[in-house]
């Protein structure tokens, strides 16, 4: 029993941390719907200008001083970044803003290096609390008590702020309806910005407030993400009683999970967030999500035509200079342009999705990554020849898809892409723990191409026929009834009800479909590389995909395959230099403020502005 | 002859309010019948359910004889129903012409094809589509910058694409300036009798109703309080005591005379 | 190069490539060795572990170098991402001119780093990755592992363990496969060592993201006389504070792997734990009877100006045993350093370490002690050098372990 009421409050003390900066991060989403995925960073800033603080304020008033002044300073920092980095962007198109919140992350990571060093910093611990309390025999630090004691004032607090104060009531207004706000007269920018302050200045709160338990230490910002993105879904998106609730379950069941399922540790807080989404598709206390927001922001989608002669000569001069590429350049180019072309595929295929059918998902790697560990798994165990797996590749990922997608798409929007994102890591704990079959994060190695194809440039037009073969194929499904399909169901899923159009069907076939090309892409990825680790199912991994598709522009048919060669090139070039991180993420975000219509849509309008391309008539 | 549609004792409850019940009319070929009432009536409730929106409680909707109560809307679309509705909803990142064209792909089940391209398809048909409701001239414009009432004509066209049998009609003047209501319905009333397609709408617009309609039903309080000619219903002082004693007044008619 | 300094100058950055000064005074074209690691990911760990590369790469090129050439490692981050070490691996070898790979600290990169050199015939140093797959189940004629393996480790601590009347233990590691490796290493070798100890509980929190109270916790519950613990880093920090904090450790020995090493006992200050059994590397302590570890750790202070790293020793080591191979090769052919590295004798600071001819393991060793608090400093004492010959298993067996050549 004892031990019972203290793994409770174990959990209760972790739970802390967790709301704070769960709160501040579906706070930020509710008002801005900006999914910030830069916000695991500013947990990170504040428990390193907490650390900073605490090393030169003395005592226990410096302590708490310090926490307090870490929020503050933490909050400032993200007003910096929201008003030079995501207020040229909110009229960009949904979810864009969270490209340029990825290049945020990695300027930070750097930032943080460069100031702090890379070893990891150890937290003071609290004055005056740092023994134990007995609890019917079982100690329990004191330091859990006090943050169980506070976690429930910051709550209450925010409870008060946003229901009973003129504040909060416009950040309510705001997350029901943003023209409402402005309609009231309520300069709405300086609204965002401070809403920005609180979120930024809870999650430098939560960075503070567990040095005490832990430290400061350059991974924890993607640590945390993975966490938080689910309390915050659990919750229900915007829902603070629901992001409180939401981090106590996740915090209690996993001391739980620790105790008696050991082994569970990787999965359990994701099968918890599938259970929950699966009855409730809007989190515990969540509201249904408003229908049909894709699109609404900026500029029209415009229609797609196939491409003029022009256009087309063009391409085929760009094959021909890409497929010549084994006669002029080393070897090495051929090595990199593989590898680019692979990745092109796998975005392309995101794109399709995204851009056609407006399904975000978090989790498109569980395809890639899937079909390489499909080919690589029959490489293994059935010694399956090169071609074959290249054909079975795609087939399981497509098999995976289809169970995937039949459970996601019965939740929308931010929903169904958190269900991807769980499936992704649930795919990926797969791989990473049953080391018996797939040798856990030690992997596949010795998956290499049949004897034809093992040299690089038969290796490369291989993957150059298939690569460029998909994403063509990817193109004229775009253009063909059922990509036209896709897109009728995502402008107006009533209308197309109402038309004889399944929605729910096409979108499972798009989702497959793009499922299926994804795993092509990880079948050749497989044997470029001669090995496959569990990294490519990561969630990371699918982030790059979806972070290249905004890059190159979602609205746009070609934007998933031009953002990923621009950033894979990009990435090569910048790792070679030591700040790396900064470089390439300062470039996204020059980018993405430059370019809100990702390359392709920025090229395009700077083509038509320059005469070189023919304006349509309604965009003049 | 037998009519179109023939609903029976149609009942929608929400919790323990009675939002329809017992409602039950026949819609005759032809037929361009009204559904009319004070806001709350009742009227979106009844429509929901006979486009499949809504399940309803109780009741059935039979359409040539075959119930339809509680398919799904896509369904009820593919036996031959055609429907608008009241806030536009069409393909903003399609062209005008390529809207109508989505219907007919879908009418031809050619939805899943790759092969081909979409916007090649039965084009000509869209075309004479457009031509009927006068928009063939904006067939190529982009969808999204359209003028509304030439998205309320470009729904009746896409609402036209499969040859229906019978088109429901949630408020096809909703949101249009008088002049262009009466020319919009109008436009509609002479496709649909060329057509012989029966129609059933719901309207605020007194004026487009009397001018239009073959015949009106009235619902009140979730009840079918009355159903007749157009002058039976101008005369009929229990829909008179519905409007004047709840205050409206005909209320939509004020606001297209103001 | 002088993209580079442009750049360098641009970003205000150093670039990874370094050229020792010394090299350009020798004749002859530098050779160059591809070295990938994951500098980012993982600075802590790769800086120290660079720093010693340049300080014996300094020294060798002031000594002439290597067949009378320049030795140059060419740096590259691969991001931890085992794809992208292919990718680098692929342009080190064939467009920058490189004539072997070493690095990695991450075993899955040094694992597909092994996979790529046995294909296209390269061969690779791995440097610091502890996978035991490395020279056994994945083991390949191209890859050699420098570092005392997981296995090494875990048997030292193991008979360590075997010496006390502790019978009942609970593990707690990482959950991947270094910390299962490491326990299934520790349990095979102390039930071999022990017939009749028990382990009454197992811990598996998830990489960097241990929630310490309740493993705590569950580990109390299953009531152990002794610890074995893998985590590190962040995760050991915490479990440090939150064990201490709730008395886990009162009374229960804990046998730490790798937690004596710098790099995980620094951060931990003056909460380091005291009297655990740990493999480490106690720099701080070397004297003059100590020899060649006392001459690098003072060189190595002297040249960087902070102290070493067991990151640091293996960096050195690296570029020791690299020249070696070479010099031996007497060529810069992938397949003469290949047939150099079978049975390659080197001098390092340890003491002579072999390359073993079965599997590729070198036989450096491992620091043994008890840690204690010292000026609120976690240090080792009662620490010995064990040699890594004595800590792998039978020749018979590790022919089993290897696929046959």
């Amino acid at each position: 029993m004892g031990l019972f009421i203290a793994q409770i409050l174990t959990g209760l003390a972790n739970a802390g941390a967790l709301f704070m900066v769960a709160s501040g991060l579906s706070l930020i989403f509710g008002v801005t719907r900006v999914v910030n995925f830069a916000h695991g960073s500013f947990y990170m800033l504040g428990a390193y200008v907490g650390y900073s603080l605490m090393q030169v304020l003395p005592g226990m008033v410096g302590f708490w001083g310090a926490i307090l002044l870490a929020g503050i300073i933490v909050g400032l920092i993200g007003v910096i970044v929201e008003i030079c980095v995501l207020r040229p962007v909110y009229s960009a198109p949904e979810l864009f803003q969270l490209v340029a919140t990825f290049g945020v992350i990695l300027v930070i990571q750097d930032l943080a290096l460069m100031i702090w060093g890379p070893q990891d910093l150890l937290g003071p611990r609290a004055p005056g609390l740092k023994g134990v309390i007995r609890i019917m025999g079982e100690p329990v630090p004191q330091y859990d008590i006090a943050l169980i004691v506070i976690t429930p004032f910051v709550a209450f607090g925010l409870w008060y702020l946003i229901t009973k104060t003129r504040v909060g009531t416009l950040v309510r207004a705001a997350t029901q309806d943003r023209e409402m706000v402005s309609a009231l007269g309520v300069n709405q920018a300086w609204l965002f910005t401070g809403v920005f302050f609180l979120g930024c200045a809870l999650a430098g709160l939560g960075g503070a407030l567990q040095l005490p338990k832990g430290g400061a230490d350059l991974l924890m910002d993607f640590t945390i993400l993975g966490s938080v993105f689910v309390v915050v879904v659990i919750g229900g998106m915007g829902s603070l009683p629901g992001a409180y609730l939401a981090a106590v379950i996740i915090s209690v069941l996993n001391v739980f999970g620790v105790t008696y399922a050991p082994q569970s540790t990787l999965v359990l807080m994701f099968v918890v967030m599938v259970i929950v989404l699966m009855f409730r598709p809007f989190g515990l206390l969540g509201k249904e999500e408003i229908a049909g927001e894709h699109g609404q922001v900026g500029e029209p989608e415009r229609p797609i035509k196939p491409a003029g002669n022009r256009v087309r000569w063009l391409v085929a001069a760009g094959l021909l200079i890409l497929g010549l590429l084994p006669f002029y350049s080393g070897n090495f180019a051929v090595v990199l342009v593989t590898d680019i072309m692979i990745f092109c595929l796998f975005a392309a295929s995101l794109h399709f999705m995204l851009g056609q059918g407006g399904l975000v998902s978090f989790g498109h790697a569980a395809f890639f990554g899937g079909g390489a560990y499909a080919a690589a798994l029959f490489v293994t165990y059935a010694n399956t020849p090169m071609e074959l797996a290249l054909v079975l590749a795609p087939i399981c990922a497509g098999l995976a898809a289809i169970v995937i997608g039949w459970v996601c798409l019965r939740s929308t929007g931010v929903y169904f892409a958190m269900l991807t994102l769980a499936f992704g890591q649930l795919l990926w704990s797969l791989a990473f723990q049953w080391g018996d079959v797939t040798g856990g994060d030690d992997g596949l190695v010795n998956i290499w191409p049949s004897d034809w194809a093992s040299d690089n440039d038969i290796y490369y037009y291989l993957a150059f026929v298939l690569c460029i073969g998909g994403i063509l194929l990817l193109r004229q499904a775009a253009h063909a009834p059922f990509g036209y399909a896709m897109r009728a169901a995502r402008d107006s899923a009533r209308q197309a009800e109402a038309m004889g159009i399944n929605t729910k069907r096409i979108q499972w076939v798009a989702f497959t479909f793009a499922g299926i090309m994804a795993g092509l892409a990880g079948g050749l990825f497989v044997f470029s590389k001669g090995s496959i680790f569990p990294n490519e199912l990561e969630t990371a991994r699918s982030f790059d995909a979806l972070i290249v598709v905004f890059l190159g522009g979602v609205k746009t048919l070609s934007g998933g395959w031009v953002g990923a060669a621009f950033f894979e090139g990009i990435k090569d070039y910048l790792t070679r230099f030591e700040y790396w991180r900064l470089a390439l993420g300062l470039s996204i975000i020059i980018v993405v403020i430059l370019g809100p219509e990702g390359i392709v849509g920025s090229l395009r309008k700077a083509g038509e502005r320059f005469g070189i391309l023919k304006v349509p008539e309604d965009a003049k | 002859m037998s009519p179109i549609l023939s609903v029976r004792n149609l009942s929608r409850n929400f919790g323990a309010i009675k939002a329809v019940e017992n409602v039950s009319f026949d819609l005759a070929k032809g037929e361009l019948l009204a559904l009319i009432g004070p806001n709350g009536a009742g009227k979106s409730t009844c429509f929901n359910m006979l486009m499949g929106q809504l399940k309803p409680s109780s009741g059935t909707v039979q359409l040539l004889g075959k119930n339809i109560a509680g398919m799904q809307p896509r369904k009820i679309w593919r036996m031959g129903v055609g429907r608008t509705f009241q806030i536009t909803a069409t393909y903003a990142s399609m062209t005008v012409v390529e809207n109508v064209q989505m219907a007919l792909i879908s009418h031809h089940r050619r939805l899943y094809s790759l092969t081909t391209f979409a916007h090649k398809l039965y084009r000509e048909e869209a075309l004479a589509l457009l031509d009927t409701v006068g928009m063939v001239d904006q067939a190529e414009r982009h969808c999204a910058v359209l003028a509304y009432g030439d998205l309320k004509r470009l729904e009746l066209a896409v609402a036209l694409a499969h040859d229906p049998i019978l088109l429901l009609m949630d408020e096809p003047t909703a949101g249009m300036a008088p002049r262009e209501r009466i020319a919009l319905m109008q436009l509609t009333a002479d496709i649909l009798d060329a057509k012989g397609i029966s129609v059933l709408f719901t309207e605020h617009d007194m004026d487009v109703v009397f001018a239009h309609a073959h015949r009106i039903m009235v619902l009140n309080r979730g009840q079918l309080i009355a159903n007749g000619t157009v002058d039976e219903i101008r005369n009929n002082p229990q829909v008179q005591e519905v409007y004047l004693g709840g205050g409206t007044l005909f209320k939509a008619q004020e606001d297209a005379h103001a | 190069m002088n993209r580079n300094t442009f750049l360098k100058t641009l970003v205000g950055a150093a670039a990874l490539s370094v050229t020792g000064l010394a090299a350009l005074a020798q004749s002859g074209e530098p050779i160059k060795v591809g070295e990938i690691n994951h500098y980012k990911r993982m600075a802590a760990f790769a800086e120290p572990y660079k720093q010693g590369i340049e300080l014996r790469l300094e020294e060798i090129n002031a000594a002439g170098g290597v067949l009378d050439r320049p030795l140059e490692f060419i740096f590259r981050d691969d991001q931890g991402d085992p794809g992208e070490a292919i990718k680098i691996a692929e342009e080190l070898m064939t467009s920058e001119g490189a004539v072997m790979l070493t690095g990695t600290i991450l075993s899955n990169v040094g694992l597909a780093i092994s996979s790529v050199a046995a294909e296209k015939q390269w061969v690779y140093l791995a440097a610091e990755p502890l996978a035991d797959a490395l020279t056994w189940s994945q083991g390949n004629p191209w890859t050699f592992r420098l570092r005392t393996s997981t296995y090494m480790q875990a048997a030292m601590l193991a008979e360590q363990a075997a010496k006390t009347d502790a019978m009942k233990y609970a593990t707690i590691a990482p959950n991947y496969a270094y910390g299962k490796d490491a326990v299934a290493a520790f349990k095979e070798v102390l039930t071999e060592l022990k017939p009749g100890v028990e382990f009454v509980g197992e811990q598996w929190p998830a990489l960097f993201k241990i929630d310490a109270g309740a493993e705590v916790q569950a580990l109390e519950r299953s009531k152990p006389d002794a610890i074995y613990n893998v985590t590190f880093g962040p995760d050991l920090a915490k479990f440090v504070r939150e064990g201490t904090t709730r008395g886990l450790f009162d009374g229960r020995t804990v046998y730490g792997l790798l937690s004596g090493e710098p790099e995980y006992m620094e951060p931990l200050a003056d909460e380091a734990p005291e009297g655990w059994v740990v493999t480490g590397y106690p720099w701080y302590d070397f004297t003059e009877e100590d020899g060649a570890n006392k001459t690098f750790v003072d060189a190595y202070q002297a040249r960087f100006n902070e102290t070493p790293k067991l990151g640091s020793l293996v960096g050195y080591m690296t570029a020791a045993t690299v020249a070696a191979a070479i010099q031996k090769a007497g060529s810069t052919d992938g397949d003469a350093i290949r047939q150099a590295f079978e049975g390659l004798g080197v001098a390092t600071p340890v003491g002579d370490i072999t390359f073993r001819e079965i599997d590729n393991q070198a036989t450096m060793g491992a620091f043994v002690g008890t840690t204690a608090l010292k000026d609120g400093a976690g240090v080792m004492t009662d620490w010995t050098y064990l040699d890594g010959a004595d800590y792998l298993p039978s020749d018979e067996e590790v022919a089993k372990l290897r696929p046959a050549e």
